[in-house]
């Protein structure tokens, strides 16, 4: 494994300026993202006070943060990082949080769901999931902070309510989001104007896919969290998932617990993100599996997005990423 | 070359396109069978679009369910706001941004063309061309959308004739050359049934053109950006002030269009001073070149004063102006008045304008005039002249989309009323009243 970022001088990365065949200059579709995304960083840094990033461990908010180190560099990057800590996160992602935040000398905020369930403001659902909590321990924490930038990992690919969402998108004080309400985006000229406690969400992987994320990993030798990677776990089924037992609520009478050599292929609450059945245990293998794969990310991993076929939205117009 | 070559067999390039077209003439269902003959569709994705089809009644899985999202959207059976879908094939990735093509949502087709570089209007076989049509004609042509396909949908409906096709190939290919749209592509579909989507048709064998999808994967792309002249938005400008870089002070961008090398002469405008590059930092890494749309850091040779909203460009240089005509596409709810105070924001540089003028209007389907309106009021096109409080570095619409666009934001709520292409919005051509190819 390199580290997060390699930050040595002068490192060759030839495939970045060869221009592809043909006539004229032109830009790999991996480079073309890349050089968007920064694009939006940097708007969003010289336009707004007090923006933070959404990190979440997980390998879309790595990416991003990857982005944003290149987006500033050789100086630091002008925004802290924002971790909603659902108290069920695995600890393999607490752990190379922290590792990050150390290695860039980044600030982090945490808005605790454990702090509000103890505070009795929240209350722990009957099914154990606690990614539906999350949404009032952020807003809350963005007002408090005055955070006037939010930046998501969130992609267009991933869901249809979200093939609709804005680069910029507006946010009221509650956090919610008006489908009816956001602003006309055209060209690549983004509108961050918001009145006083209002924000904006700004996803700059929006045009993004799974795999480019995969493939973007793999070129740019981006570490991640070992859960993305074929490892042996003690698991146990529930609603078609391979889920991790835990403190959290599983497994349940009924349920058995085995050894089996799984992975991840996103990384949220331990309650609610299930491992897939994989021998995966490189970069390269795990592109190869889902560039083979049939299910979608989501589909195969989150059960708290089969709730509804209008889950997402419901959620979004909440707040909720 | 690295590691990106085990996992993808070459590198890739990207189309975003757009499509027009309402839903009577099967809109989501040609977006829907273009993601599903191009294997784009996953298994859990089909498998909630074959359920949500049960649950209605319907024998076939319905493909339009792929792609209408929103509730509203599913309670009406229509398509609010544009959506963005992605797909691939081995040669390239695809960026569709897929537009409503109702009447009052003019300003989402408006939207999608904005990044498109290619649009496909769609016809219903049996209506031909209507003024839908001719208004995402007019709207691709607006934008300078470069590529427009025609796909003539439905043609299971008309017994596959090639006689109909042509028809319509003819009278649509007559209006868009008025417009000075160049080289349409026109392709007979079925979405239903699947011909010339993705799959060539057996029943149309005298088509013997490419289908929808080999025309996506053939039309040239990311052709002229670089080519144009040099034009850098200022952004961001990078200052470590470490003790590694102490001095370090990069101009931080977006080439626009155009390219810059290492010792190049350049214009910082407004300002006009000149001076040279010194370094060019691409994410990191120093390059002797760079060119559009790349993402870089410009070192300059002289401590001159740059900062955001700064256009750094080389070769003839624009001459800032105060004064600005540009044919606009209103957007926001509340009419647009001569009088109003709006910020203008042109690439990274947002100022403060008044509307001095709305000369005329522009009948979408017809591209008549009509003098002197009251207002613009949303979903509108017509012809503004603006006063700004500072000057702008500004291109012309037709010579560069990325420097001659900008918007008109609200400055008390921050709402995006307009957007504007500056000067002219069609070739003398187009200028004659279009009425008598109307009929």
């Amino acid at each position: 494994m390199t580290t997060v970022i390699d930050r040595s001088v002068g490192h060759e990365r030839q495939h970045a300026t060869a221009p592809l065949p043909g006539p004229g200059y032109r830009l790999s579709h991996l480079d073309a993202l890349e050089a968007e995304s920064v694009h939006i960083f940097r708007e969003v840094a010289g336009e707004f006070e007090n923006p933070v990033l959404l990190f979440s461990g997980g390998k879309d908010s790595i990416v991003m943060l990857h982005l944003a180190l290149k987006a500033f560099r050789p100086a630091a990057v002008p925004f802290g990082l924002l971790h909603v800590d659902t108290g069920h996160n695995f600890p393999e992602v607490l752990e190379y949080r922290d590792r990050v935040v150390a290695a860039h000398g980044l600030r982090l905020h945490v808005a605790s769901v454990q702090d509000y369930i103890d505070r009795g403001v929240l209350r722990e659902r009957p099914d154990g999931t606690r990614n539906p909590l999350q949404t009032l321990p952020l807003t809350e924490k963005i007002q408090s902070q005055r955070f006037d930038a939010v930046f998501g990992g969130g992609r267009r690919d991933e869901e249809k309510a979200r093939a609709k969402e804005r680069v910029f998108s507006l946010r009221d004080e509650f956090g919610g989001w008006d489908p009816r309400r956001q602003r006309p985006e055209l060209w690549n000229l983004y509108n961050g104007r918001h009145a006083p406690g209002e924000h904006v969400r700004v996803f700059p992987l929006s045009n993004w896919t799974e795999l480019d994320v995969w493939q973007y990993i793999a070129r740019e030798e981006i570490e991640l969290p070992s859960l993305y990677f074929a490892h042996r776990r003690k698991v146990f089924r529930r609603a078609g998932m391979w889920l991790t037992a835990g403190g959290w609520g599983g497994p349940r009478a009924g349920e058995a617990v085995e050894a089996r050599r799984v992975r991840y292929r996103t990384v949220g609450d331990m309650s609610c993100t299930g491992a897939v059945d994989s021998d995966a245990d490189t970069v390269e293998k795990v592109i190869a599996e889902i560039a083979a794969s049939r299910l979608t990310e989501r589909g195969a991993t989150r059960a708290d997005d089969k709730l509804s076929e209008a889950a997402m939205e419901d959620r979004k117009r909440e707040g909720y990423f | 070359m690295t590691a990106t070559m085990t996992t993808t067999t070459a590198p890739v390039d990207t189309l975003r396109f757009a499509t027009a077209g309402s839903v009577d003439d099967g809109k989501s269902t040609l977006v829907g069978r273009l993601l599903h003959d191009s294997k784009s569709v996953l298994t859990d994705q089909l498998e909630a679009v074959e359920h949500a089809s049960r649950n209605r009644g319907q024998d076939a899985p319905d493909l339009a369910l792929l792609t209408d999202g929103l509730r509203a959207e599913r309670e009406q059976g229509i398509t609010i706001d544009v959506a963005y879908r992605y797909f691939a094939t081995t040669s390239r990735r695809f960026i569709l941004a897929d537009t409503p093509g109702h009447v009052q949502y003019t300003r989402n087709m408006v939207t999608g063309a904005s990044t498109a570089e290619l649009t496909v209007i769609l016809v219903d076989a049996r209506n031909g061309v209507v003024e839908q049509t001719r208004r995402h004609a007019v709207i691709a042509a607006l934008l300078r959308v470069p590529h427009v396909v025609l796909a003539v949908n439905k043609m299971d409906l008309v017994d596959y004739r090639e006689s109909v096709f042509a028809a319509i190939a003819e009278e649509f290919g007559t209006f868009a050359n008025r417009l000075g749209i160049p080289g349409i592509a026109s392709v007979p579909v079925s979405a239903l049934a699947g011909d010339n989507v993705v799959e060539s048709s057996a029943r149309m064998d005298w088509y013997g053109g490419p289908t929808l999808l080999e025309h996506l994967q053939a039309v040239p792309v990311g052709s002229d950006a670089a080519a144009l002249g040099t034009r850098f938005p200022v952004q961001y400008v990078i200052r470590p002030r470490t003790a590694e870089h102490p001095d370090y002070r990069g101009y931080a961008g977006r080439l626009a269009s155009g390219a810059l090398r290492v010792g190049d002469r350049v214009t910082v405008l407004p300002a006009g001073l000149t001076t040279t590059v010194v370094g060019l930092d691409l994410l990191g890494e120093p390059v002797e070149e760079a060119w559009a749309p790349q993402s870089l850091t410009v070192s300059l040779a002289d401590d001159i004063d740059v900062s955001r909203g700064d256009l750094i460009v080389t070769g003839a240089v624009p001459e800032p102006v105060r004064d600005i005509e540009a044919t606009v596409t209103h957007l926001d709810e509340r009419p647009l008045r001569v009088g109003d105070h709006v910020l203008l924001k042109h690439t990274t540089r947002t100022v403060r304008a008044i509307v001095k003028d709305v000369p005329y209007l522009l009948d979408v389907s017809t591209l008549e005039r009509r003098e002197r309106p009251e207002a613009l009021r949303a979903n509108e096109i017509g012809h503004l002249v603006l006063r700004t409080a500072e000057p702008l570095a500004l291109d012309s619409y037709a010579a560069n989309r990325s420097t001659g666009s900008f918007l008109l934001i609200d400055p008390a709520d921050g709402t995006t009323r307009t957007a504007g292409m500056v000067g002219e919005a069609f070739s003398p051509a187009a200028k004659e009243p279009l009425r008598g190819v109307l009929t």
